[in-house]
């Protein structure tokens, strides 16, 4: 905690899931003396603490830890390390000159200055709202993030009968929670032609319970006044149209959404950081710094991961470069080689990098496929006709991160480049 | 006769898709692996199947009424609602630390539950 809070800190991290709680244990161990996070729920940890599935951690650890285990571990850092953080406590704006603004019940309304700032908001699901379904609006219908805190850490059971729209990881492991705890899962339906999470949730959480998935699925609409009766589920043709006759009326008390998360940007804009109308999240170089100077973004802020090792990965670069950034010395006007989306590719993060990096450390350019690709492909870096990096992946699939790592040995290339393109195409 | 198969492995996020030559419980082949784990899941699948289970037991006096646990290993697929039912009788007491042991010898398998966080007590 906090034993007396100061005004000025070095690095403050915005968030203490696991991009921020990264970020800030690495600042620290980077020569931040002050480092402070803060976040909004009464305890560290951020979202993990409701993924109490299995399944962290093998990148990081070489273990197979609960969401919750993997939390602990880098809590338990954090304040071994000595890191202050402010919990139960807004951050209300954030400015370009690094002032932050919070409240709280315990501290009160306070005005903080950082010499660097690492936003970790994380991301937020995508509601009813967002997906426009038609019909009534009774009770019943959550995101299956709401559903997750509720069942694993508040220990609310939402329904009994339930269809799950979207086949994200979320979605399909709330299928198997829900299952284990008593309730019915009638159907998971997914809009895509393809699966929208990883394949093993497919298999461990549904073809495991014989839970019925549905591709090119969804909700026509909902039925029900006071609560979900039933919701009429249709088939979709590639252009998401409704294929008349293929309606069905399935009976369920509680519809769930898992239809994709969107980067938490609200802060930055106030911030002035400069958003990627593709990802959501903040433009940002290869130690995530944004458009404001001294403004870094790690994790799902940024874009959003599918598995919680790159976003530690991504909160320990963030995290490094702040600190280098509090203690000035880091470059402050590199040379930058800007990074473009090829064929297949829906967008790279980061989207432009300091090639003088390459010269002590590698950088792992992060991207999503627009189609998937069943079959061997080749994942390259080029400049106009000029062959810089390449790889060959045993598929592609748009649910899944594919990445490619820069190297020393590719410095000069890069440093002669005007554009790094990336593509996935077929071998 | 030989069965051919599309099996998915899910020991790492990669889910690699196999392709399973089996006759009855007998495997004969495993195609489409990139690592040596992909074989062995498949073996066991067809004999053994198991699967980490991780779901919560009842807390008095923390700050909140739940604390998450899993399984130490695998545990035997079919009998997974067994074990969700011996978890529904736990009630722990707060304090609880990261790794406190739940039930000691799952199915008499020697497999340990455990917690998966702290539950400091409310008010601490």
């Amino acid at each position: 905690m906090v034993q007396t809070l100061k005004t000025h800190y070095d690095v403050i991290v915005i968030g203490a899931g696991p991009g921020g709680l990264a970020a800030a244990i690495e600042a620290k161990k980077n020569g931040a003396d002050d480092v402070l996070m803060i976040d909004r729920d009464l305890e560290l940890g951020g979202i993990l603490l409701q993924c109490i599935h299995n399944g962290f951690g093998v990148e990081t650890f070489k273990e197979d830890l609960p969401g919750p285990s993997y939390a602990q571990r880098f809590i338990n850092e954090a304040q071994t390390v000595g890191i202050d953080y402010l919990l139960d406590t807004i951050v209300l704006d954030v400015t370009p000159e690094r002032k932050v603004y919070t409240t709280g019940a315990r501290t009160g309304f306070k005005e903080l200055t950082a010499k660097a700032i690492v936003l970790s908001m994380g991301c937020r699901e995508r509601t009813r709202a967002q997906i426009r379904i038609p019909g009534p609006r009774p009770a019943g219908v959550f995101t299956a993030g709401t559903a997750q805190r509720w069942v694993n850490v508040e220990g609310y059971m939402p329904g009994s009968r339930f269809v799950i729209l979207g086949s994200g990881d979320i979605g399909m492991i709330m299928a198997r929670r829900l299952t284990f705890e008593g309730a019915k899962v009638e159907r998971v339906l997914e809009v895509m032609p393809y699966l929208s999470g990883l394949s093993r949730n497919y298999v461990q959480c549904l073809l495991d319970f014989d839970i019925t998935l549905q591709l090119q699925h969804t909700v026509k609409r909902i039925i029900g006044k006071e609560r979900v009766e039933a919701i009429e589920a249709v088939a979709v043709d590639d252009k998401w149209q409704f294929i008349p006759g293929t309606e069905e009326v399935i009976p369920c008390d509680t519809l769930l959404l898992s239809v994709g998360l969107i980067p938490e940007n609200e802060l930055s804009k106030k911030a002035g950081v400069n958003l990627d109308p593709v990802t959501a999240g903040p433009i940002v170089d290869d130690g995530f710094l944004t458009s404001v100077p001294g403004i870094f973004a790690a994790g799902n802020v940024v874009h959003v991961y599918d598995l919680v090792d790159w976003v530690t990965q991504a909160g320990r670069t963030a995290g490094k470069r702040a600190a280098m950034y509090a203690t000035g010395c880091c470059n402050l006007e590199p040379m930058y080689v800007p990074t473009k989306a090829g064929d297949n590719v829906r967008y790279v993060v980061p989207h432009r990098l300091d090639p003088e990096i390459l010269t002590q450390d590698s950088i792992m350019l992060q991207m999503r496929v627009t189609r998937p690709l069943e079959q061997p492909v080749t994942v390259q870096v080029t400049d106009g006709d000029t062959l810089i990096a390449r790889k060959v992946e045993r598929y592609a699939r748009p649910g899944e991160m594919v990445s490619l790592t820069l190297k020393g040995k590719d410095y000069e290339a890069v440093r002669k480049a005007k554009e790094l393109r990336v593509s996935v195409v077929p071998k | 006769m030989p069965i051919i198969e599309k099996m998915i492995c899910i020991t790492c996020p990669m889910g690699c898709t196999l392709e399973v030559t089996r006759e009855g419980e007998t495997l004969l082949s495993v195609e489409g692996n990139t690592c040596k784990r992909g074989p062995e899941y498949i073996k066991r699948e067809l004999t053994d199947p198991r699967r980490m289970v991780a779901s919560t037991v009842r807390v008095r006096g923390g700050i909140h009424p739940l604390v998450p646990v899993y399984t130490a290993a695998p545990v035997p697929k079919p009998r997974i609602f067994e074990l969700l039912v011996q978890l529904r009788e736990i009630e722990l007491e707060a304090p609880v630390v990261m790794n406190q042991v739940v039930l000691e010898d799952v199915f008499g398998e020697g497999i340990k539950v455990i917690t998966s966080r702290d539950m400091p007590r409310q008010g601490d």
